[in-house]
């Protein structure tokens, strides 16, 4: 294959060099978390996981397994470098948002460590594109410290009918209530705009519910500011979990399947809004 | 210029207008406009159309207060070809209750937003109200066990009744909103207003440009109706009515989606315009007020020269020829028309209260005067008819407001 045989003099130095057949693979889940500039790439033995963060309180997650990759090949135990994901999404894109019927790009991802730029080899029908985007400095990402010994309530829906109610969502709401309870409603999104209140209410018993483990009443006030990117994933996934722990911290976990039918997840963490008038 | 490219008329198919029916027109023209726009429900029955989406479309039109109190069950049954669907809809009100409310509209549209969603998904709708919290909750019951609650607030609104009557309207004509739909979509949706002039065979439509200032750097527009475009065409009155185009957009929308023949009914100038759309289970009219015309009054007074107005079609007669040559000279032969009534002498209303806009009886010295020297050059091709009118000319609608760039000291050479 051409982009092997050009990069194999680089091979020894690169800690990081991944090779994926269907750049879209990894461009479609990117977007997907794409709600800042700037994103995080951690690679490990497992795959790559790439974090946005906005405001200290939000938090999302991208994960490609290593076994999604054609190649995946780490010198170092993990590798972390902060890169603007915009750039690398327009990058990955580089031949066109929308690919002619059985034309890929195929991507090799090679990264020689600290300080060195993210080097792009994209190729589509003959042509090649080599692209190096400057890396920076890694923040460190929040730990939300959401564990799953600490989860209260936890239900598993499709995402087809929550993409309905997210769709309809009143945006002059500020924030998005969910409530999860072992009884009525048991599963309510509610919004609070200049109209009026809307709840969206899921019944347990709901085909559109695949699992209901709710052991206590809550209900948490989310920014609608900070949830509202996760639309984004719930549109390309087939099912969303949503789980809250005993601090109110909200824990959105999509399944997405990429055009090969393999999965990868997506996550999303966000703090509750503290009111201010606690009773 | 007329619509299916039919540019050319001949003239002298109708009579001009003479003054005694634009004094009619006049009379009783008050100087105020009646009614705000409302929307009636005035009647409910049992069969509906057999379109599941117009269903949906006239349950958004029922919570128009105007809630009939008692208790009432009403079955309702939908024919589609040799199907039968049986709704029902019950209405379950406490008698004596007289309820009207107002809410924004906005607030209504978020609860029925996709209809394609609504079709597929929704089973049930229930409307309640809560007169202690002062709220409507719109309950929607959809498939997979979704529930979809909005709690709305209401305001409480006074009954607002316009007053109109559609039957002593003298001008009736009835089209498929197509065929209206295709008209406006000519004109610039910033345009304010239009202007309907009629005629027994022809409607004009043009846009109002309400300053004498902007009507130099404004494109004027101007489309043609016959009545063979109409379903039906009943014009007694001749005259010109000046109403909102952006609310007579909105209503053809509405219409279009029922795909119901649209009704309008126009009287004089200052009188509602009502436009009608009717089936059997529903009747929707539209009051619109018009532009009142103080200065015809004026106009009329001046005498019989003064109200010499060009023919409004002037761009349909053969003489396309004459009139480039004409726009070459500096000083045409101009129309003998009187210069049009200057309208920056009424008080502009204080937008956007549209209903109660007068008209000052100011008068304006020498704005009809002949003698006048030509104070603009430039004429529009499209308006300004640079050839003596002539008595073979198809009628003249009154005019109100004139799109004549200019006038000429030739005018009165050449005045028939």
């Amino acid at each position: 294959m051409p982009l092997s045989t050009q990069s194999q003099s680089e091979d020894v130095q690169d800690v990081l060099v991944a090779n994926l057949d269907n750049a879209r693979s990894l461009s479609n889940i990117l977007k997907a978390i794409t709600c800042k500039d700037h994103a995080i790439f951690t690679a490990t033995a497992n795959g790559l996981k790439v974090t946005v963060e906005d405001c200290k309180c939000m938090q999302a997650n991208a994960f490609i397994q290593a076994d999604i990759f054609q190649e995946f090949t780490l010198k170092d135990d993990i590798v972390v470098f902060q890169i603007n994901l915009t750039v690398l999404l327009d990058c990955l894109n580089i031949f066109g948002g929308t690919p002619a019927a059985g034309v890929s790009t195929a991507l090799r991802m090679c990264y020689r460590g600290y300080g060195y730029p993210l080097t792009l080899f994209l190729e589509e029908g003959g042509v090649v594109t080599v692209c190096k985007i400057n890396t920076s400095e890694p923040e460190e990402p929040i730990d939300f410290e959401f564990s799953s010994s600490n989860v209260t309530n936890k239900v598993i829906l499709l995402s087809e009918s929550l993409k309905e109610a997210f769709s309809e969502l009143d945006l002059t709401s500020e924030v998005l209530e969910i409530t999860m309870s072992p009884s009525q409603p048991y599963f309510r999104l509610s919004t609070f705009g200049n109209s009026g209140n809307a709840h969206y209410d899921y019944s347990k018993d709901s085909d559109m519910m695949e699992l209901f483990q709710c052991n206590r009443t809550q209900t948490n006030r989310y920014k609608m500011s900070l949830l509202k990117p996760s639309t984004k994933a719930l549109a390309i996934s087939c099912k969303v979990s949503v789980r809250t722990d005993s601090r109110g911290v909200l824990s959105l976990q999509y399944l997405v399947r990429n055009d090969d039918g393999q999965i990868c997840f997506v996550e999303y963490f966000c703090c509750p809004d503290e009111e201010v008038e606690e009773g | 210029m007329c619509r299916d490219g039919r540019k050319r008329e001949s003239a002298g198919q109708s009579r001009p207008l003479s003054v005694q029916d634009r004094r009619r027109a006049v009379r009783g023209a008050s100087g105020r406009r009646a009614g705000p726009a409302v929307c009636e429900l005035l009647s409910f029955g049992v069969r509906f159309l057999p379109v599941r989406a117009a269903l949906l479309q006239q349950v958004r039109v029922l919570f128009f207060p105007v809630f009939p109190s008692g208790s009432v069950n009403i079955t309702l049954t939908m024919q589609k070809g040799d199907q039968n669907a049986t709704f029902l809809c019950r209405y379950s009100i406490p008698r004596g209750l007289n309820f009207r409310c107002k809410l924004a509209i906005k607030s209504v549209q978020t609860v029925f937003r996709s209809l394609a969603t609504l079709e597929k998904t929704v089973e049930k709708c229930h409307i309640g109200l809560d007169e202690q919290k002062d709220r409507l909750t719109f309950t929607l019951h959809c498939k997979h066990g979704l529930l979809k609650t909005h709690n709305l607030s209401y305001q409480d609104s006074e009954s607002l009744e316009a007053v109109f009557d559609k039957d002593s309207c003298a001008n009736v004509f009835r089209a498929q909103p197509r065929v209206l739909v295709d008209t406006v979509v000519h004109f610039p949706t910033s345009l304010e207003e239009v202007t309907l002039t009629l005629s027994d065979e022809r409607m004009w439509v043009r846009n109002h440009v309400e300053d004498e200032a902007e009507r130099s750097k404004a494109v004027l527009t101007e489309l043609c109706l016959a009545a063979d475009e109409f379903d039906h065409f009943d014009i007694k009155l001749h005259n010109s009515i000046t109403f909102c185009l952006k609310e007579f957009r909105g209503l053809l929308l509405f219409a279009e989606s029922t795909g119901l023949p649209v009704t309008m009914y126009l009287d004089e100038p200052g009188s509602p315009v009502v436009l009608s759309v009717t089936d059997s289970v529903l009747e929707g009219n539209f009051v619109l007020a018009t532009l009142s015309d103080d200065h015809y009054l004026r106009q009329s007074n001046r005498g019989a020269d003064a109200e010499q107005t060009r023919p409004p079609d002037d761009f349909m007669n053969d003489d396309m020829d004459a009139y480039l040559i004409a726009m070459d000279s500096s000083v045409a032969p101009g129309p003998s028309t009187a210069d049009p009534p200057s309208l920056a002498a009424f008080r502009k209303p204080p937008a956007p209260n549209y209903r109660t806009r007068t008209y000052s009886e100011e008068e304006e010295d020498g704005e009809e005067d002949p003698e006048r020297p030509p104070d603009k050059k430039f004429r529009s091709l499209f308006f300004g008819s640079v050839l003596p009118p002539s008595p073979r000319r198809s009628s003249q609608p009154f005019t109100t407001q004139e799109v004549l760039a200019s006038d000429s000291e030739e005018d009165e050479a050449e005045a028939d």
